[in-house]
């Protein structure tokens, strides 16, 4: 009876997951897999059958000055954007959850970017950059600066499109450390302020390390969002001037649709799959310890 | 107001004239907090204001220049508009529909049944939540053509119905439910799908309010994707018909650009100024894992 009942268990079960399953695998489990396989063979042709090739199309992609330049851009633009929009998220957070005057709508100030749609911010960057004309040289010019192509030249470009990065991202990240504050008990603050404690003691010594789980968190999310969110690129630069802004997922995406060299697009794919699985490892190895310790 | 008092050092903040000078830095920080929302603002604020202006007054930062609503009609009648915003209401309701339909049912399996293979069947699901779909975008192009799907509003929305976030989130809430409530059913005589209809949807309700919120904003939002599957206006989300409608090679000036960019947005950002309360709740709600 009990077998009876569990087998029907398992059944009903299976049936509820199959949509869900069918769909994964359809949209992320196979791809994946066909990723790595297409990796291995040769550019498909017409008329011409795919040759394995092993990893030949690896050994192209590092032999491509182009990869390693993309690859250089996209941890650069990793490198600065993430720290940078995770401490504006916090310190946004901390202004946002104080007693300060017109704290909601600095709050909606803060918020507002993540609304648009990155191509809308792209859009409103543009004329920001706009060589001579544009706001930034305009203030520039007040001050004797000579106009400059910020989109324009290699030195800048990428630092351009980090900028506008930064702007959409931290008030999003803001949101999830405005909720790890809001559930510091006020206990913890009173304790603390009888104690004598400084509010910037406090703030160091408690607030901080409650929120490592959301910094955690966050990074997580900013590290997947940077390999990405590539939207703006397609308004803001094109990954030019000579490829000086251009990110992996952008390369993949050329790669792929406008030189139609889905070989090497695969073994590019591959590799950030690979990064993610580290980012994904990482992640649930530190919340397995986190889960440890309560 | 935290964040002033990192620069002096404590011994200091609390000796003579510590009360004078705490109030002088709480100023300070009133001020910082200020002036970043205002430097926040600003792209959007200067966007508003060219679009009211001609490009010759935007770019002059003429300030006595005269406000006109052409450049809106312009921009309005350079592209299908309507066509586009159809496409993307049509588009995010069907992605939350399906996910509401395909994660649900997924979620109560993984919080209610007992069956062998469900945590590893689980961690693989977890995986998604690091592969989105745009990373994947030249197998996941091939497999929607192969299916028939390419320019197709279904083919643009179906990689995201089963969404692992939303399995995930929906899964730890069936899971606050008790089981007091199930059983009582039970015994009303209710089945499984009894049991999911009448007493966990409605039992995490907010839950799906914060997630619905969630999916429609960033739904609404999403361009590679959809740039790769769809190929003429009548599927083409309104994001793609932006990217379109202000490209370089279309000449059109920065006030077009500006009010073409706003008047896309503005569904939005309108209904985020209404329902702010809201939308934040339920960003903070499904963030929180």
């Amino acid at each position: 009876m009990t077998t009876m009942i569990r087998n029907r268990q398992a059944m009903y079960g299976w049936m509820l997951l199959c949509p869900a399953l069918v769909l994964l695998s359809l949209f992320a489990f196979v791809p994946t897999v066909s990723t790595v396989w297409d990796s291995m063979f040769s550019h498909r042709m017409p008329l011409r059958p795919d040759v394995f090739v092993g990893l030949r199309n690896y050994r192209g992609l590092f032999s491509d000055p182009t990869f390693w330049q993309v690859l250089h851009n996209n941890l650069l633009y990793c490198a600065v954007t993430i720290p940078l929009s995770i401490v504006l998220a916090l310190v946004m957070a901390l202004w946002a959850d104080s007693k300060l005057a017109g704290r909601a709508l600095v709050r909606l100030a803060y918020f507002t970017p993540t609304m648009l749609p990155m191509i809308a911010a792209a859009n409103l960057w543009l004329y920001f950059y706009t060589p001579g004309l544009g706001l930034l040289d305009r203030i520039g010019h007040l001050f004797g600066a000579a106009p400059v192509n910020w989109l324009g030249q290699p030195q800048t470009a990428l630092w351009a499109v980090m900028v506008v990065t930064i702007w959409k991202e931290a008030g999003f990240f803001m949101i999830f450390y405005l909720a790890a504050l809001q559930s510091i008990a006020p206990e913890l603050r009173e304790a603390a302020l009888i104690e004598g404690a400084s509010r910037w003691y406090f703030t160091r010594r408690v607030v901080l390390p409650l929120l490592m789980p959301t910094t955690l968190f966050v990074l997580v999310n900013a590290l997947i969002n940077s390999v990405s969110l590539i939207d703006h690129l397609f308004i803001l630069t094109k990954g030019g001037p000579d490829n000086a802004s251009k990110l992996l997922l952008y390369w993949i995406w050329e790669t792929a649709f406008a030189y139609f060299d889905e070989s090497t697009a695969a073994a590019a794919t591959v590799l950030v799959l690979a990064a993610l699985a580290i980012v994904a490892a990482v992640q649930f190895a530190f919340v397995e310890r986190r889960t440890h310790f309560q | 107001m935290n964040l002033v008092h990192r620069a002096l050092p404590l011994p200091a903040a609390r000796a003579r004239g510590g009360r004078w000078l705490s109030r002088a830095l709480a100023k300070l920080d009133v001020l910082g907090a200020w002036l970043l929302a205002l430097l926040w603002i600003a792209p959007l604020a200067f966007a508003c204001w060219a679009a009211f202006h001609t490009p010759q007054a935007t770019l002059a930062f003429d300030w006595r220049a005269p406000w006109s609503g052409a450049n809106f009609v312009t921009a309005w009648q350079a592209a299908p508009w309507p066509r586009y915003f159809a496409n993307t209401v049509l588009l995010v309701l069907s992605i939350l529909a399906g996910q509401l339909v395909v994660c649900t049912l997924a979620a109560f399996a993984f919080a209610r049944f007992h069956f062998p293979g469900k945590d590893a069947v689980f961690a693989l699901v977890l995986i998604q939540l690091f592969v989105l779909p745009e990373i994947l975008i030249v197998e996941n192009y091939r497999i929607i053509v192969r299916l028939g799907l390419f320019d197709t509003i279904l083919g643009v929305g179906m990689p995201y119905m089963a969404s692992a976030f939303a399995i995930f989130l929906l899964r730890q809430a069936f899971r606050q439910v008790p089981r007091e409530l199930e059983d009582a059913a039970r015994i009303e005589g209710c089945g499984w799908f009894g049991v999911l209809w009448r007493v966990y949807v409605p039992a995490v309700r907010p839950v799906y309010l914060a997630y619905a919120l969630v999916s429609v904003s960033s739904h609404w939002n999403n361009f590679l994707w959809p740039l790769v599957v769809t190929n003429s206006a009548a599927t083409r989300p309104i994001t793609v018909g932006l990217s379109l409608f202000g490209a370089p090679e279309n000449g059109v000036d920065i006030s077009v650009i500006s009010a073409g960019t706003l008047l896309t947005t503005a569904p939005l950002l309108i209904g985020f100024l209404i329902f702010q309360r809201q939308f934040i709740q339920a960003f903070l709600r499904s963030g929180i894992r």
